[in-house]
């Protein structure tokens, strides 16, 4: 009976304790991302240290799983929600799985928005496009006409794999926007799985069995080397180009050999960076994040959100032999 | 007889890859090119090289599902070398791979050997801490086509008699894998200690030495292999050969390998693995669907295991047990 009473009178100690140490603490914002050990997020991470550092009070638990499952972010997740974080942002491996873990947490005070690869709305205040869906759509057409002789001519879009959200989504929009880019013709889709060995057998099926196209546009940065490095093994540099989104320092080598010309990507420090503002923000109360309402991100200005809760932060970025260097040094 | 058997079903393997070779240039010309087998035969030689590795594993009655995390620690260990040290020379590195494979190899083989774990548990903990120490050692960082030399990336692409020396690596492997398994101790062993480890007992031979070197021999095949790949891909990342240990593992079911042990044949191993790479390579160029490539390579699977179990005979049984072979059994088991 002693010892019970002991206990209860411990543990609510204990608890009283670790609620005011977290009030007083710095804010916990937790950036989960798909995968850890993929460059394009230890750049985001970079940013969200950076916005960090400007606000102050503010620590940033970068995290993910090891392999972009659904299942590795919930259980993520929920350390995240063990560890009393005050925000969470997400780029999502599922856009439904996680719901159920993401409103665990925000039954339970905590900020949840995602990024980059969004959830679906119920899971979140608001979602954090790196730029518009639309915008990154014609800008892979762009970047296949540009490659293009007078804009003019058969291309193939390689992709990670059936199911992916973003690259989903950005051939949608290409299909729905390929009207404005007269001559530009897709011939086919396929899918590399975000596996280097399959996305470079996909690439060179089609370089055998689509000898009219062109160009290759990936919107994922595996294909797009691996793709590279198919239409290089085939010498068939100058004649198929490579485009699409990829990261810089991972690009670098297919710009030098010739196979790629120009290719583009937002830029994930400054994704990183916003969504950490973003959160701060919505942990703070200035904000509720509301359609139409605006918000306060630091250097990116102020950012717009819009229908469905979705804000776009900036136009995606072309890389090409001029400023490869450069960049290749950052992320 | 049993022998004349396997020969005839090595032979059906042919004819089957044959048939499909003519059913795919059917539909997309220009298929069974001797310049496109070449290409086809090029992209398998990874799977044919870490097939036999896994072979000889599974020959002992064991299982080696760390062969693709052994791929990706020892690609991102010297692609990095080669990133930090561009002066060092090729047949160094080249020396380095092997050897970092064929530690991590050994680390495996001592469980199995030493501490009789049974080696599917041993290899799925190595697969996860192997592709972990990957992640450790880079940092997650990615290493590009631009930070690796020249000799490191276009060596194995060098043409000789139109086939690229990658090619030629494999064919060297298969010609020496095949000589150790039938001329060598070290090969019967093999056989013997997967095929009745009570008799091998018998015969002197020492099973868990026997499966100690089997592990070491696909810990160095998956070493080469981490070179090859990074050097193929032109990119070294902790995800490289996800997934590719099941290849390696469905390779030598195809290939009439018995994953009850001491059953199986180099020839085998190569054509299992030729077998899915024709596939593989026919998949994108013939039009099918993606959403039906997976169910199509699936069901491929499962028929050829279907195959093998009807082949499958197990002959004779154990009339003589003492300890130390009934307990090699059990451990097994």
């Amino acid at each position: 009976m002693k010892l019970l009473k002991k206990l209860a009178l411990g543990s609510a100690l204990a608890l009283a304790m670790l609620a005011s140490h977290a009030q007083a603490e710095t804010i916990k914002i937790g950036l989960v991302v798909k995968s850890l050990g993929n460059g394009f997020f230890e750049a985001a991470n970079k940013g969200a240290q950076e916005a960090a550092k400007e606000l102050g009070d503010v620590e940033v638990i970068y995290t993910g799983p090891t392999s972009t499952t659904a299942e590795g972010q919930i259980e993520v997740i929920n350390a995240l929600i063990a560890q009393n974080v005050n925000a969470i942002a997400i780029s999502a491996n599922d856009p439904d799985a996680v719901v159920p873990a993401l409103k665990k947490a925000a039954a339970r005070g905590i900020k949840v928005i995602s990024w980059d690869s969004a959830v679906a709305k119920d899971g979140r205040i608001m979602h954090l496009n790196p730029s518009s869906n639309e915008l990154i759509g014609k800008m892979c057409l762009q970047l296949a006409a540009n490659h293009l002789k007078d804009g003019k001519g058969d291309f193939a879009i390689l992709s990670a794999t059936t199911t992916s959200t973003n690259q989903n989504t950005w051939i949608e929009e290409m299909k729905k926007q390929l009207p404005n880019f007269p001559g530009l013709n897709l011939v086919t889709t396929v899918y590399g799985d975000d596996l280097s060995d399959k996305s470079y057998r996909e690439a060179q099926g089609l370089l055998t069995s689509q000898p009219n196209v062109k160009v290759i546009v990936a919107p994922t940065t595996v294909g797009v080397l691996a793709a590279s490095q198919a239409v290089a093994d085939a010498k068939k540099i100058g004649d198929v180009y490579v485009t699409g989104l990829g990261l810089p320092s991972e690009m670098a080598g297919a710009i030098k050999s010739g196979a790629t010309k120009e290719f583009a990507i937002w830029n994930p420090i400054d994704l990183g960076y916003s969504a950490t503002q973003i959160a701060y923000r919505l942990v703070k109360g200035e904000t509720d994040g509301a359609a139409g309402s605006e918000i306060a991100a630091g250097r990116m200005g102020k950012i717009k959100i819009g229908d469905n809760g979705e804000a776009a932060m900036a136009d995606p970025f072309v890389y090409d032999a001029k400023n490869i260097d450069e960049f290749s040094k950052i992320f | 007889m049993i022998k004349q058997l396997f020969k005839f079903r090595e032979m059906l393997l042919v004819v089957i890859i044959a048939m499909l070779l003519a059913v795919f240039s059917a539909r997309s010309p220009g298929f069974a090119k001797p310049g496109n087998l070449a290409n086809i035969f090029n992209d398998t030689s990874i799977l044919i090289i870490l097939a036999l590795g896994q072979m000889t594993v599974i020959l002992t009655k064991s299982i080696d599902l760390s062969v693709a995390a052994n791929v990706a620690f020892t690609g991102m260990a010297i692609g990095m070398l080669n990133a930090a040290y561009p002066a060092m020379p090729l047949a160094l590195i080249i020396l380095i791979a092997l050897g970092t494979g064929a530690v991590l190899g050994a680390i495996n083989g001592l469980f199995v050997w030493k501490l009789n774990i049974p080696s599917i548990v041993v290899t799925l903990g190595t697969l996860t801490i192997y592709r972990g120490m990957a992640f450790v050692l880079s940092g997650g960082a990615w290493v590009n086509a631009h930070q690796m030399t020249a000799p490191f990336l276009q060596t194995p692409r060098q043409l000789f008699f139109g086939l690229p020396l990658l090619g030629w690596t494999a064919i060297v492997i298969v010609a020496i894998m095949y000589v150790v398994m039938s001329r060598t101790f070290l090969g019967r062993a093999i056989y013997a200690s997967g095929g009745n480890p009570t008799a091998a007992v018998y015969a002197g031979i020492d099973v868990g030495r026997t499966r100690f070197y089997a592990f070491v021999i696909s810990g160095t095949l998956a070493g080469l292999c981490g070179y090859l790949w990074v050097s193929r891909y032109a990119v070294a990342y902790v995800d490289i050969a996800a997934g590719f240990e099941l290849d390696t593992v469905a390779a030598c079911v195809i290939g009439g390998i018995s994953t009850l042990g001491g059953i199986g044949s180099v020839a085998g191993a190569v054509l299992g693995s030729l077998f899915l790479g024709v596939i593989k390579n026919a998949l994108p160029v013939i039009n099918i669907s993606p959403f039906s490539q997976m169910a199509i390579s699936g069901s491929v699977i499962i028929a050829a295991v279907i195959f093998n179990a009807r082949q499958e005979r197990r002959r004779g049984r154990i009339i003589l047990r003492d300890r130390g072979a009934s307990e090699q059994i059990e451990v097994t088991a």
